[in-house]
């Protein structure tokens, strides 16, 4: 439990690190930035405390605004996730997910695959579209959001394979 | 009573994630607003520090362009110091004034943005050194955008290159002026609104900024016209102006603190009041 909580924590600022120092600086055509830092409420533990996930992805979120000065909109995004995990999950495993063991810390199975696309997706859709913030631009925003969620997920999981736990 | 007990325990949840998206929208809302939230920037203690911190490290690596640019401006100024031999044109003090009607704040750029809507760039001076809201910001090559937060030791510039900026601008060679903003699609140009057609324009003329503004001092270069559009409705041109800037690599910038404009701004209240 103890150790969980300070893995959770180091990843954390681990995280919010490498995104503001190397990821924040990235774009390729002008336009497309990766934001893997949403990878904390993806790997966040699947059956501990909603609550908690809720409040550190509030955190999470108002620190990328400040860095970047964006107003709420990483805020709002990264709650909306970690408010529909569970949906995701639902969605990608199946029903009985809770009962399962599901670590998304390894090797890339489809049913993995399909959550980290579709908690991506979410993401960057909200996270764009109050970038925005008007339907003028609503075709611009749909091209960023696909073009920044392919480029996500590929640092995604190059991270995941990465921090892979090594077993024997 | 019970039942409310209840009621907040079963959807605490629920309840929690409205009151933080409320906060999140909140914020949202007021940062695409004209006066933004003073919280949620990057010139506070915090973030400019970290900024700070990176950008000593990262300078190392563009220091050959930033002296390239240096040594341009000199070479520029100097030229036009050969120039002044004659003594007649060395300009009379201003004793209300002093001798300048502006002054210039050196600082640098430590956080720069261009992949987003509305665009902010962090610099390494605030209001210890005299930085102050709604100062304009330049560099060697031209405009690069408007001081919007201030906090000791640190400020926010709204870049060029953001959707909300509005700036007077004109044509060099004939002082038909416009404004000149941007609609957020390439990093190298700007849109021209409202120049009246009755402009002779040639791809390539120079823009400069108005007289109009109190926040930057007239002709300082801002692009070229690269394009020209006529609106069919208004008949106004809208021009794409290239700029002379590469807003992608800024180092040093030159903060513009213009003496006369707290006397235009109180003297154009008192008009309104009135």
């Amino acid at each position: 439990m103890n150790s969980a909580l300070f893995v959770n924590i180091f990843r954390f600022l681990l995280l919010l690190a490498v995104q503001i120092i190397i990821f924040n600086n990235m774009n390729f055509l002008g336009y497309i930035s990766p934001f893997p830092y949403i990878l904390f409420i993806i790997l966040y533990p699947v059956n501990s405390n909603k609550f908690g996930l809720l409040l550190a992805s509030f955190f999470l979120g108002i620190i990328m605004d400040m860095f970047s000065n964006s107003g709420g909109i990483h805020t709002a995004a990264c709650i909306v996730l970690a408010y529909y995990r569970p949906y995701l999950f639902k969605f990608s495993f199946g029903l009985s997910y809770e009962y399962q063991t599901v670590k998304l810390n390894d090797v890339i199975t489809p049913e993995r695959f399909s959550f980290i696309f579709l908690s991506v997706l979410v993401h960057h859709f909200i996270l764009f579209l109050l970038e925005a913030f008007s339907i003028g631009f609503i075709l611009d925003t749909l091209i960023r959001t696909l073009l920044s969620t392919i480029f996500t997920i590929i640092i995604c999981i190059i991270i995941i394979y990465l921090i892979k736990p090594n077993r024997r | 009573m019970q039942q409310i007990f209840n009621f907040i325990y079963k959807n605490s949840n629920r309840l929690l994630f409205l009151l933080l998206l409320g906060i999140a929208l909140f914020l949202t809302i007021q940062s695409h607003s004209y006066h933004r939230s003073k919280v949620i920037s990057s010139a506070n203690f915090l973030s400019g520090g970290v900024y700070e911190r990176i950008n000593n490290v990262s300078e190392y690596l563009n220091l050959r362009t930033q002296n390239d640019a240096l040594a341009q401006e000199n070479a520029k100024l100097r030229s036009l110091l050969f120039d002044l031999k004659d003594t007649a044109s060395i300009p009379k003090l201003d004793s209300i004034k002093g001798l300048k009607p502006t002054d210039i704040i050196v600082s640098k750029v430590i956080h720069n943005s261009f992949n987003s809507y509305e665009n902010y760039l962090t610099l390494n001076s605030g209001s210890l050194q005299g930085v102050q809201p709604d100062m304009g910001v330049i560099n060697s090559l031209g405009i690069v955008g408007i001081i919007d937060n201030t906090s000791a030791n640190y400020a926010t510039v709204v870049s060029i290159l953001n959707v909300k900026s509005q700036i007077n601008a004109k044509l060099k060679k004939s002082n038909h002026f416009g404004s000149l903003g941007w609609k957020g699609k390439s990093t190298g140009y700007v849109q021209l609104t409202d120049i009246p057609r009755l402009a002779a324009i040639r791809k390539g003329d120079t823009i400069v900024t108005g007289g109009q503004s109190v926040i930057f001092p007239e002709n300082i270069n801002i692009g070229t016209v690269d394009r020209i559009y006529i609106d069919n409705q208004t008949n106004y041109y809208t021009l794409d102006v290239k700029l002379f800037n590469d807003m992608t690599n800024l180092g040093h910038v030159y903060i513009i603190k213009s003496k006369g404009r707290e006397e235009i701004i109180n003297l154009e209240k008192g008009k309104k009041d009135e």
